[in-house]
């Protein structure tokens, strides 16, 4: 097991290496890079004012080093002053510093955000933070219901319980984030007025009712839908399993059987698609943030990305892409543990 | 402004897509003559969801491919009066009906509905079929030969997985990269793969025929090769194949996010019927392993496939909606549903007009269901065989 856990966590930094990599070349490409340029000097600047701005901040230094410097393992030199011969920082506004240095992702500097003039750790942690909230939220409300929609759907596969579950399931994996938000929206602000169509107060005055229904239930309800269907699916399949019959036949009750035998056996499948799920609530995060207005990672990575700011995107990437394969691991190893028959080698 | 009133609007519309009804109603009725015949797609009549995903699947695509005369509008037309007009409004100068009212931009929002489905039912399922070609060429030989390939492959197909959808398409659909050679070059390797995997299919399939080989080869040749100038290089020598560069970048991007996910379920598919007996029959007679795989192995994963693929449209779909969603490779006057919801919802326009984000929602919405109902119901019927 423990080696499986320490191969696997091999193939994650290896994943994450690759994926740096690749972003990083995408972030650099020359169209992005003069769009920088152009959002950090004068509106009217030449494009030899830009290129010196690139030049002067290090952007045309050789590749592999820039990258190397990115991840820690190059050293970190400052920008010289041409008028004085001082060294002095890259960025006046991240505090960084004047020496040259091993300062890279390793050494746990991510950089200097250009968009939000602040170091990019400071900016990132508040918005973890924020969406750490929404998504704790987002758990609480769809993994009880889908558990409970999916059970009551698979314990007596074909009645009619089961087959209106089992459509309303359908619709709700058919309803993308940007639909239900709108549909959501449209429903409960614009035509009752009961709910607000913005979560914006939601980090200033505080987390209530009004505010912060509307992205919960836009976010959990594509999610429902899906793992509705698999414990549906999972619960069905207990339940035509000998011991199930034996159970019937020792004359428990129906809900015994259901409480007692077949719902542990029948949550193990479940629990792989609920850790599963994380790398789609990435991306629902991304949307309802936008869409609510809410600022948490997934607003802070649409801002990034359409700023192209250097190293909020790559920080972002990097984080997003540890959530998916930390998740994937979990998913794994409590699938070995909750299964025994399942064996991991 | 003069409205019609709810009725009206329903009466309205349902006259204008008097074309769909018909194509609808021709489709159904030739269902129920040839049910018999029709194997697998006759006996999705057999259930109401199977009823109601074909049905509302055939209701888009016929009105896709009646855009022209169902719409009494181009997408792009500006009525200035019209501006977020309610549904049901009337234009006074020629007393035409804007059925789903007006956009911010004055245009008619039941004419980009329509003109939208239009987009999304090409862009998806050609996106799909590209997408499922590069999965199975090489979800195949990862299953089939194990070991080596099938690590770097998989930790290929991971390694986009592992992707962020929304950071991907951030990368690579943002304007400046068509100044790149990246989307062409992109494009020129995955469009590569389909005319590769129908050569390999006719080579392996027809060896001891030469006179059906050369002509089946000849035609992929001629039909890929003409495909493939078209979309890559946007020279086809007759002009029919063109594709705007910014469409090219979508469509690009979205085989892209789609195809690992292909390639682990053919993988899987694989890996299973690599132990039954037929392969081990085939390996001994010695056969080559590509005609074991795409002649003995591939039919006998086409149930799981095609349920996938129905899926799989309905989740490109999604994705595409996404892209217009975030303003990313749309042009901005474009009617596909992902733009017009961003356009419509927007806190102030949601609340004041709701109909132009909730008009593309539910087109959106019910499309992605019908799919869905559709493979479920293929997945019912498969597994009663």
């Amino acid at each position: 097991m423990l080696t499986f856990i320490l191969r696997r966590l091999g193939v994650m930094l290896l994943t994450m290496l690759c994926l740096s990599l690749v972003v990083f070349a995408f972030v650099n490409l020359e169209p992005n890079l003069r769009k920088l340029a152009i959002f950090q000097t004068e509106m009217r600047a030449s494009d030899q004012d830009l290129e010196n701005w690139l030049q002067r901040n290090g952007y045309r230094d050789d590749f592999t080093i820039r990258f190397g410097r990115w991840i820690g393992v190059w050293p970190k030199e400052p920008v010289i002053d041409p008028s004085t011969g001082q060294p002095v920082p890259r960025f006046r506004y991240c505090d960084e510093s004047t020496e040259t240095s091993f300062s890279g992702v390793l050494q746990g500097d991510f950089g200097c955000s250009t968009a939000f003039r602040t170091p990019v750790a400071d900016r990132l942690s508040e918005a973890l933070a924020a969406t750490g909230i929404l998504m704790f939220w987002v758990m609480v409300v769809m993994v009880p219901v889908s558990l409970l929609i999916g059970v009551l759907a698979g314990m007596r596969e074909g009645s009619r319980l089961d087959r209106t579950l089992s459509v309303a399931s359908i619709v709700s994996t058919a309803t993308p984030e940007y639909v239900s938000a709108v549909i959501f929206t449209a429903i409960f602000a614009s035509w009752l007025g009961w709910l607000n169509g913005s979560a914006a107060t939601a980090l200033t005055k505080g987390i209530s009712f009004n505010n912060f229904t509307l992205p919960v239930m836009t976010m959990a309800i594509y999610g429902i839908g899906y793992i509705a269907r698999m414990t549906r699916a999972s619960m069905a399949e207990v339940m035509t399993a000998q011991y199930i019959r034996t159970a019937r036949l020792k004359g428990l009750s129906f809900g015994a059987i259901v409480v007692k035998h077949a719902l542990r056996n029948a949550l193990i499948a479940p629990f792989t698609v609920i850790m599963l799920q994380f790398p789609w609530l990435l991306t629902g995060v991304v949307v309802v943030e936008s869409i609510f207005n809410y600022k948490g990672f997934g607003w802070l990575l649409v801002q990034a990305a359409s700023n192209n700011d250097i190293d909020l995107v790559l920080a972002c990437g990097l984080v997003s892409v540890a959530v998916v394969l930390l998740t994937q691991l979990i998913s794994d190893v409590g699938y070995a543990l909750l299964n025994p028959r399942i064996r991991v080698s | 402004m003069e409205s019609v009133g709810i009725l009206g609007v329903a009466i309205g519309i349902a006259g204008r897509l008097w074309p769909v009804w018909l194509a609808l109603a021709l489709v159904v009725l030739m269902v129920f003559k040839f049910k018999r015949r029709l194997g697998l797609f006759g006996r999705l009549f057999d259930d109401r969801a199977g009823i109601a995903g074909v049905l509302i699947c055939g209701f888009w695509l016929f009105t896709a491919i009646f855009a022209d005369v169902v719409a009494p509008l181009d997408p792009r037309v500006q009525v200035a009066v019209m501006k977020n007009a309610v549904p049901g409004a009337t234009e006074p100068e020629s007393g035409m009906l804007f059925l789903l009212g007006g956009d911010l931009l004055a245009r008619d929002v039941f004419s980009r509905v329509v003109y939208g489905a239009r987009i999304v039912l090409t862009i998806a399922p050609a996106a799909t079929l590209i997408a499922f070609l590069v999965g199975i060429s090489l979800g195949l030989p990862a299953g089939y030969f194990g070991q080596r390939t099938d690590q770097v492959l998989s930790f290929l197909a991971n390694l986009v997985l592992a992707f962020p959808v929304i950071l991907l398409f951030y990368l690579l659909v943002t304007p400046g990269i068509m100044d790149t050679p990246i989307p062409y070059a992109m494009a020129g390797v995955m469009l590569l793969v389909p005319i590769i995997f129908f050569l390999v299919l006719f080579y392996t399939g027809y060896e001891a025929r030469p006179e059906r080989l050369y002509l089946y080869l000849g035609l992929t040749l001629v039909i890929g090769g003409w495909i493939y100038a078209g979309l890559v290089f946007d020279s086809d020598p007759l002009g029919i194949i063109a594709i705007e560069p910014n469409e090219l970048n979508i469509f690009i991007a979205v085989v892209f996010a789609s195809s690992p996910g292909v390639f682990r379920i053919v993988r899987g598919l694989c890996l299973e019927i690599k132990t039954r007996d037929y392969i081990a029959a085939a390996q001994t007679r010695g056969e080559s392993p590509w005609y074991i795989m795409l002649w003995e192995m591939l039919p006998n994963a086409r149930g799981p496939l095609i349920v996938d693929a129905c899926l799989r449209i309905g989740y490109t779909t999604i994705l595409l909606g996404t892209l217009g969603f975030f303003g990313l490779g749309m042009g901005p006057e474009s009617p596909d549903w992902g733009t017009a919801i961003k356009d419509g919802s927007n806190v102030a326009q949601l609340r004041l007009y709701f109909w132009q984000g909730l008009a593309p929602a539910i087109a959106l919405m019910s499309l992605v269901l019908g799919l869905n109902l559709l493979a479920d119901s293929l997945r019912e019927q498969s597994l009663r065989d």
